[in-house]
């Protein structure tokens, strides 16, 4: 078992089986929405892991970019007539190029300010989504049109199921190929020892800025998948709130992990789910969960877990 | 002698009212070992960490290469050919033996980050290869692919030093290599070094393990409090009577020569 978790191509497995055996058999479009939503989020937070678990560096205000994202997909076709799939590459693009411009010098902050920087980034992305009423909607939130691939609209909860466990699919490989690279390999001797990579010509600066543009580019790209699952966007998509819950899945489910994100986002969302009756005590049971796992997985799940097993296995 | 590839010329810097490190001046040269000894505080590992650009030195020049790299950063001065270890290690501890090393041929590596996210980057088999040749010259080819915190003090000492030859330098400083190793890791790190010079390499050392000084340095420079003693020779240093003096507090001739150094922590004796 902890080979399967750790070795790249038995996590791809893992990752294919999770979205194909449930895909099968669910067939409420409430759970394959469910479904749909862990994938979409768990594609934001993987690439928040990057950041965080290998670049060593906080952002607050990643929801900021699944705004944009989501945002751009809605905006641009709506008012200003664009091809949706332009419409989609802009979002990201502009997500990613966003990221560049201000990356620089707030990845010179440390700590505390850092993350405090990227909050009034995420803050502002999303005051500005809620007061440009005209093009937005405003708080009320605006539709999305639907997406079609050769004459065929993909609006139900099964398209989106399918397409964002793929998108999910390919994410997962992609920061494997990232982190297996020569800029994965400068990002992690960074995390361990800042200085000690300065001395093999690592400039961390431009590390840190790559990794954040990386990080944000996926966030967009979750973001365009999630508006055209929901057909209608409002600005919680970019809340400060959804920044927080993406950062919750990277750390409960273990950072520097690629299958951390993943079940922190399943963990997350199901959670939601479950305790959608108990409505009142929902924040309150989330909250007990969430410590719990700090105080007894100080790692977060999927770390905790290799450990345990990898030890078992050895005596 | 051919031209130097480290020049320090009255570098210092002060921590808050104490001057650490104080007008100093070195040349390394190619083929080369210089030491720098003195008494625990006399600001050995201070200086490294002003040449090699993790603290800015206040006054004077460096120079490496011939180009001034006077307040460059660590990442411009690899490029320039200065590599370095560290006294207390800085090994990258959740990457394996060999990724450690792999990391140190970075600037020798392509850096699209588009290439690397699609996994079609070229270049990965050559940089293992010269990865794994280097771990294999100082011996720790079979703990490749274990994870480095897991790996011993002794060890994890030499795949320093492989590290920071993975970026191809002209000039290496060594912060205590031999400290905390036994006796038989000390006889393979000598050889090592030796075998390094003789390859061109300019070689800068730290170290308290005197035996190893006195065997290896084409010269020696004592530090005390900051400032530079004598330069020279490691044997006219050692009768040098302001070195016992800086060591002992009064002349007690012998002691230096013999291997003994009251000051050192790790002195082998």
């Amino acid at each position: 078992m902890s080979r399967l978790l750790s070795s790249r191509y038995a996590a791809l497995m893992f990752v294919a089986l999770v979205v194909i055996v449930p895909g099968l058999m669910l067939n409420s479009s409430f759970y394959l929405r469910v479904g749909a939503l862990i994938f979409i989020f768990g594609f934001a937070a993987l690439g928040l892991n990057l950041l965080m678990g290998y670049a060593g560096q906080v952002s607050l205000g990643h929801a900021g970019f699944i705004g944009i994202g989501a945002y751009a997909t809605a905006v641009l076709p709506t008012h200003f007539g664009w091809n949706i799939f332009a419409a989609m590459a802009a979002g990201v693009a502009g997500a990613g190029l966003i990221a560049y411009i201000v990356g620089g010098p707030i990845l010179r902050l440390k700590g505390h300010y850092l993350a405090v920087a990227t909050l009034a980034l995420g803050i502002l992305i999303s005051m500005v989504i809620s007061n440009e009423v005209k093009y937005t909607g405003g708080p009320d939130g605006m539709a999305v049109p639907r997406l079609e691939v050769f004459g065929f609209r993909l609006r139900t909860a099964q398209h989106w199921y399918w397409i964002s466990g793929g998108v999910l699919f390919l994410g997962i490989v992609a920061a494997q190929n990232l982190i297996e690279s020569p800029t994965g390999r400068a990002l992690r001797a960074l995390h361990d020892s800042e200085v000690a990579a300065g001395t093999l010509g690592i400039d961390a600066a431009r590390y840190k800025l790559i990794a954040f543009v990386v990080s944000a580019v996926y966030a967009a790209i979750s973001g365009v998948c999630f508006a055209l699952l929901n057909g209608h966007i409002t600005p919680d998509s970019a809340s400060f709130l959804r920044s927080v819950e993406l950062v919750t899945m990277v750390v409960i489910g273990g950072m520097g992990s690629i299958l951390g994100a993943l079940v922190g986002a399943a963990l997350l969302g199901l959670l939601e789910q479950l305790l959608a009756q108990f409505h009142e005590v929902e924040t309150l049971i989330l909250g007990l969960v969430m410590m719990a796992v700090m105080i007894f997985m100080r790692d977060g799940i999927v770390p905790t877990l290799q450990r345990l097993l990898f030890s078992r296995r050895a005596s | 002698m051919t031209a130097p590839v480290l020049e320090a010329d009255g570098v210092g810097i002060s921590f808050g009212g104490v001057r650490a490190v104080d007008n100093v001046s070195f040349r390394a040269y190619p083929g080369r070992v210089l030491s720098i000894i003195g008494p625990n505080g006399a600001g050995k590992t201070t200086l490294f960490n002003l040449v090699s650009g993790v603290y800015r030195s206040d006054s004077g020049r460096i120079r490496v290469n011939g180009v001034d790299a006077t307040g460059a950063r660590p990442a411009r001065l690899a490029q320039l050919g200065l590599s370095r270890t560290f006294q207390n290690l800085q090994i990258f501890g959740r990457m394996t033996a060999l990724e450690n090393v792999m990391v140190g041929r970075h600037l020798r590596e392509r850096h699209n980050v588009v290439l690397h996210l699609l996994g079609v980057a070229g270049g990965e088999h050559a940089t293992r290869e010269a990865s794994e040749a280097l771990l294999d010259r100082i011996g720790l080819l079979s703990h490749a692919h274990e994870e480095a915190s897991s790996l011993s003090y002794g060890v994890l000492k030499r795949l320093e030093i492989a590290r920071a030859l993975a970026t191809e330098p002209k000039v290496l400083l060594l912060d205590e290599p031999a400290a905390g190793c036994n006796a038989v890791e000390t006889a393979e790190i000598d050889e090592l070094l030796i075998a390094l010079a003789k390859s061109g390499l300019a070689i800068v050392l730290v170290e308290h393990d005197m035996k190893l000084v006195m065997s290896l340095s084409d010269s020696v420079l004592v530090l005390d409090q900051g400032r530079s003693l004598v330069e020279g020779p490691p044997n006219d240093v050692a009768r040098d009577p302001r070195v016992i003096a800086a060591y002992l507090g009064v002349a007690a001739e012998g002691d230096l020569a013999g291997g003994r150094m009251p000051g050192g922590t790790h002195a082998a004796t």
